[in-house]
């Protein structure tokens, strides 16, 4: 069902609604009565799903504009309400994918959900921390006799970008909660494993939740300890240290020391090296901007792959417009935001990887960094 | 690109109220950023084709709760860690993000992408006169350089006569905390 909002410009439009409110029996939110609708005045219809296309229809050939005020009225019913105990307990009772979650809980998530999962899932140690941490992720893998080729994917490699681990965790939810019931996800898992990094700067997230809001790279010491953090998505070994970034580690995007500097940076690139022959697909998770980018930032020079990387970003940010609206800009790193050398997604393309994309999420800067609780939601919904 | 002066923008953009997203104006804009001296602010002219809305009710409110203020109005982090803003304090995070854009437009260049990220700590100083007063810190992040950057400013408001940034100035950058 939707709900839509009209401001009705004329009288012959106000007489075309009242009709249209009373032949279809559409339930009239505002204002209460068809009698009660003027011009210029707000009216809010709630139309039955069915009914939706009829309408629109109506509405246009009458050349009556409007406005869909919720597009999906039985999810913001089921928001409203208490979480019920759902019969599948695939994932952890009580685990609020609506909130952003400290590292201890995330580790602790981790274990609860391949415990709960484990004809599905297998959570693996990647490497350290500098700060000597545990890295880990977990592989969601459909047992087969074939080999099956991968989709990577990270988040939280820069510690203030809180909807992306937020959104690797709601990713493996969803994946869990509807694989048996989802017939293209359960399609996808006959085909492909999925390897989903929850946070890849595990130190900077903890600096971030309890001394620096918006810190964004690792925690390493330099200078004498006087000055720390490299910045991860620069320390990779794509063109390092060429363009857009700093050698000083006072700066936001100090590439570090020399490429693959960070413990961080080696864990993930060596896992990603050995397993390169297998990985179709390498997917980075940031925030804000709202952009799908493909290689390179390095280089304006184009992919050998561009046009097919292109297509699909393209597909895939009209599947995201096409849930809320929101629009992702589509394009090369080094076209549409700024030049930058030493990422991630750069250097998984340059070792052979055909799909690599770095995806940053909701917004475009009203709330950036410091994204509401309440959207957490809507973001991850429409990217999944 | 005009010859010994600068690089000249023409923009078609919409306006979207943020408290209501259905409500739009369009707008026509020319930004000309000058060549060489980069302390200059962007020339800007603009048309606004329609009104924006009357908010004389919201603001008179907001000016007398404050008056009536027996202390002066502090505050931190505005928003918080999670991205919340209580309710009583969603008008002085508008005024800074308000104030923010004239310090933006001060200091943007064709390399700049500024946006308001926080309000680290907002004090109002009290005034004899009729204007209110608040001394922001406020961090601003710039896209291009991945900066956080504090700045504080002197924020001067009144319902009739409208914002203005009375004094501003660029942080050091471990001044916030």
């Amino acid at each position: 069902d939707q709900v839509f909002h009209i401001v009705p410009e004329t009288f012959q439009q106000v007489q075309h609604l009242q009709q249209l409110c009373s032949t279809l029996l559409l339930d009239l939110w505002k204002p209460q009565l068809p009698e009660d609708i003027r011009t210029g005045e707000d009216l809010h219809i709630r139309v039955p799903a069915p009914l939706v296309q009829a309408v629109k229809d109506s509405l246009d050939h009458h050349m009556i504009s409007y406005k869909v005020l919720v597009p999906d009225l039985q999810k913001l019913v089921d928001q409203s309400m208490p979480k019920e105990r759902s019969s599948h307990r695939q994932v952890p009772e009580g685990y609020i994918y609506t909130q952003y979650h400290p590292m201890e809980e995330i580790y602790q998530w981790m274990t609860q959900i391949q415990k709960n999962n484990s004809e599905l899932v297998t959570q693996h140690y990647l490497g350290k921390t500098i700060e000597n941490r545990e890295m880990y992720y977990l592989q969601i893998s459909q047992p087969s006799d074939k080999t099956k080729k991968i989709i990577w994917m990270d988040c939280g490699i820069h510690a203030r970008e809180w909807i992306s681990p937020a959104f690797c965790q709601w990713f493996v939810k969803e994946i869990l909660q509807n694989y048996k019931s989802d017939p293209k996800i359960s399609r996808f898992l006959q085909n492909l494993d999925l390897y989903v990094l929850p946070v890849l700067n595990i130190d900077g997230y903890i600096y971030s939740w309890e001394k620096d809001r918006l810190w964004r790279k690792n925690r390493s010491p330099h200078m004498n300890g006087t000055c720390y953090g490299t910045d991860l998505n620069r320390n990779f070994n794509s063109s390092w240290g060429s363009v857009g970034v700093s050698y000083n580690c006072s700066s936001e995007i100090f590439c570090g020391s020399g490429p693959e500097s960070e413990p961080e940076t080696r864990a993930v690139a060596q896992f990603i090296e050995r397993k390169k022959s297998d990985i179709l697909c390498y997917l980075t998770i940031h925030s804000y901007g709202q952009y799908i980018l493909t290689p390179y930032g390095s280089t304006t020079k184009p992919p050998s792959n561009s046009e097919e990387l292109m297509h699909v970003a393209e597909k895939a940010a009209a599947a995201l417009m096409g849930k809320y609206g929101t629009s992702y800009k589509v394009g090369s790193t080094s076209l549409i935001l700024y030049s930058n050398s030493g990422s991630s997604r750069d250097w998984a393309h340059m070792i052979g990887i055909p799909f690599s994309y770095t995806f940053e999420l909701r917004d475009n800067g009203t709330h950036g960094f410091v994204l509401p609780v309440d959207q957490i939601q809507p973001t991850c919904e429409e990217t999944m | 690109d005009i010859d010994d002066v600068g690089h000249k923008y023409y923009l078609e953009l919409e306006l979207e109220d943020v408290l209501d997203k259905d409500s739009t104006v369009n707008c026509t804009a020319e930004v000309l950023y000058h060549l060489g001296n980069k302390n200059i602010a962007p020339d800007v002219q603009f048309t606004l084709e329609g009104e924006l809305k009357n908010t004389d009710e919201a603001d008179n409110i907001f000016y007398n709760r404050v008056k009536s203020l027996e202390k002066e109005l502090v505050a931190e982090n505005i928003p918080d860690s999670h991205g919340n803003v209580p309710p009583e304090m969603e008008p002085i995070h508008l005024l800074a993000w308000v104030a923010s854009g004239y310090v933006i437009w001060q200091n943007s260049t064709e390399n700049t992408k500024f946006q308001l990220a926080q309000i680290k700590h907002v004090k109002q100083v009290k005034r004899t006169d009729e204007y209110l007063e608040f001394d922001y810190m406020i961090l601003l992040h710039d896209m291009v350089s991945q900066e956080i950057i504090p700045w504080q400013m002197t924020v001067l408001w009144h319902p009739q006569h409208g914002v203005q940034v009375t004094q501003d100035s660029r942080q050091p950058k471990h001044a916030s905390g």
